[in-house]
């Protein structure tokens, strides 16, 4: 079974992020790590890998910092990287970064799975994954909390999916796309052996030529949308009054009749 | 091509909408004079007839209703399908979601279909240049963008649950319900649902008017207890935060944070919670938060409105009891 991880780099959950007069981001001095949504998807294609056979490869489309999360998920077991950058795919929107995966993806062939966290802690769209699907023709698995059976020979998997109002249980065919939520494992460490290996491991950088992308549809001129203006959030004016009284019982009762006033009970 | 109107997807599960649709109807009301052709509110599912009526009470100027058993549950692939083949028959303007969990899958497969731009979670709208111009908060709302659709068409949005006013519904508003077929048969449909299991008596923890949350200091499965009972008592939802969730003392849906749910509720009562960056990126927008804490130097205190510094155990039961009284 050839699988197929996409990952990006993102900052670490815990950055202090800021902005600029020219709108540029920063993250201050902390790391860019692999996005940890697509921890659980590395760890669930490593699983599938062991119980089936066959590879995984991990793909990221990123500029040299999006090596670190490739390296991540070599690490962590998968058996090959490859990353997608061209100068043209600056300010590459989800809709033409879907086009640019689902080009690699065509690129490596027989593919049978593609599996990705649910979203990135960055941008946080969610909007990679279904709209990659569509382009691939794959079998759309998004929010994926379980897969309950995978026969790579027979072409059939079955999946639930963790909605609002509960699970639902799909079962559909292969080529298909996974999209992983937390609950579905819990990711393993990088071994030291696998930091070694991912350190020396050749990652081939597959340009638009390479996979054969055509210019208007990627970067911005094939992008949907633009975002002009980047800004801190006001300040949330929070002076915290704390309830003081002689027992948790007299507090309480204070507490009750203020939220009662400020009717949102 | 000229485009007009603006759509919205009306999300129903067995019959009954979810609120961000009828949300996503009042904000459609605010930039419909913009691109003139009224509002269509596009519903699919099985057994759905009476729901189009309700959508014209919420505003809605015409409704396609595709009723059939190939719709009656979500499937991103039919429901995109039959709203694509809509949208390149009729050329609406902008296309509106609630961003629930379908909604968000749901939106933008049918803006890859349609080969246009998709813009998710927003928060507030504006036009300018006659394009939408949506903010959403990006990093976990440690910052905003302003992002636009300037060139393609339809602009596909889908608005974060509870950030847009539900409209009140009037029985006077007419409007026109017009049937169409889906766009799929069941065998081009790779998706078979084979069962759904529902969590009980739950609710719905984006839809939550008041959220009762349990953290670490909540101390084990059973210490969820009585954050249970003060929410049953306040008709609220169950949250957690993550180190809660982790250690396996509640399931993962009841997460609230940056790797679980953002919500924005009138009333967030954190017990228990130091309130780690990561677990106020998904509650910060909370109406009223209130911190009950051990620790007076916990971090959630500085979000907080009120604050109790105290032991969950003693003042949560009294909480309960208060409202209890104080309620009926």
């Amino acid at each position: 079974m050839h699988i197929v991880v996409c990952t990006k780099q993102a900052p670490d959950t815990a950055a202090k992020m800021s902005v600029d007069a020219e709108g540029k981001i920063s993250w201050g001095d902390s790391p860019l790590i692999i996005n940890p949504w697509d921890e659980y998807a590395v760890e669930e294609a490593l699983l599938l890998r062991d119980a089936h056979g066959g590879q995984v490869t991990v793909i990221a489309m990123g500029p040299e910092e999006a090596r670190e999360a490739l390296k991540h998920a070599v690490a962590m077991g998968c058996d090959a990287a490859i990353r997608v950058w061209d100068e043209s795919f600056t300010g590459s929107d989800t809709l033409a970064t879907s086009y640019i995966l689902s080009q690699a993806i065509k690129k490596l062939g027989d593919v049978d799975l593609v599996l990705l966290g649910r979203g990135t802690v960055d941008s946080d769209t969610n909007q990679v994954g279904p709209a990659l699907a569509q382009r691939l023709g794959f079998s759309p698995l998004m929010y994926v909390s379980k897969i309950d059976q995978i026969d790579p020979g027979a072409k059939t998997i079955a999946v639930e999916r963790l909605l609002e109002q509960g699970r639902q249980i799909v079962s559909s065919s292969l080529p298909a796309l996974v999209g992983t939520v937390k609950e579905i494992n819990e990711p393993r460490y990088p071994s030291f052996i696998g930091i070694r290996k991912a350190a020396k491991m050749e990652m081939p950088v597959w340009s638009a030529a390479d996979i054969g992308a055509e210019e208007a549809k990627v970067g911005v001129s094939g992008s949907g949308v633009t975002w002009p203006t980047v800004f801190a959030p006001p300040v949330r004016e929070s002076e915290c009054e704390i309830i003081e009284a002689e027992d948790a019982r007299a507090a309480a009762r204070i507490l009750a009749d203020k939220l009662i006033a400020e009717k949102v009970v | 091509m000229t485009t007009q109107g603006v759509w919205v997807w009306i999300e129903q599960f067995k019959g009954e909408v979810m609120s961000p649709s009828w949300e996503a109807l009042g904000a459609a009301r605010v930039i419909a004079d913009t691109y003139g052709g009224g509002i269509t509110a596009c519903l699919f599912g099985a057994g759905v007839q009476g729901v189009a009526q309700q959508a014209i009470q919420y505003g809605a100027d015409r409704v396609f209703v595709a009723d059939d058993a190939t719709l009656e549950d979500f499937r991103a692939e039919a429901y995109a399908a039959l709203l694509a083949q809509l949208a390149q028959e009729h050329s609406p303007a902008v296309i509106l979601f609630g961003a629930t969990t379908c909604g968000r899958e749901l939106a933008p497969t049918v803006a890859a279909a349609l080969d246009t731009g998709a813009i998710a979670d927003v928060t507030a709208l504006e036009i300018e240049n006659h394009s939408v111009v949506a903010t959403r908060p990006i990093y976990s709302g440690k910052l905003l963008a302003k992002c636009v659709i300037s060139e393609r068409r339809p602009q596909v949005i889908s608005l974060r649950p509870r950030a847009f006013p539900r409209p009140e519904p009037d029985d006077s508003l007419s409007g026109e319900i017009i049937e169409v077929a889906p766009a799929l048969s069941e065998d081009e449909i790779k998706n078979k649902v084979t069962g759904f299991t529902t969590a009980e008596g739950q609710v719905s923890l984006a839809d939550a008017e008041i959220i009762v949350s349990g953290g670490r200091g909540v101390n084990g499965p059973d210490g969820f207890a009585p954050i249970q009972e003060l929410a049953q008592v306040l008709g609220g939802a169950v949250g957690a935060s993550r180190a809660a969730v982790d250690a396996g003392w509640v399931p993962y849906a009841h997460q609230v944070g940056q790797t679980g749910k953002t919500v924005s509720p009138d009333l967030y009562i954190a017990c228990g919670i130091s309130g780690a960056i990561q677990h106020q990126a998904g509650m910060r927008t909370s109406k009223v938060i209130v911190a009950i804490n051990k620790d007076p130097d916990a971090p959630i205190f500085k979000l907080a409105r009120y604050g109790i510094v105290g032991d969950l155990f003693q003042v949560v039961p009294e909480l309960t009891s208060a409202f209890k009284e104080k309620l009926t």
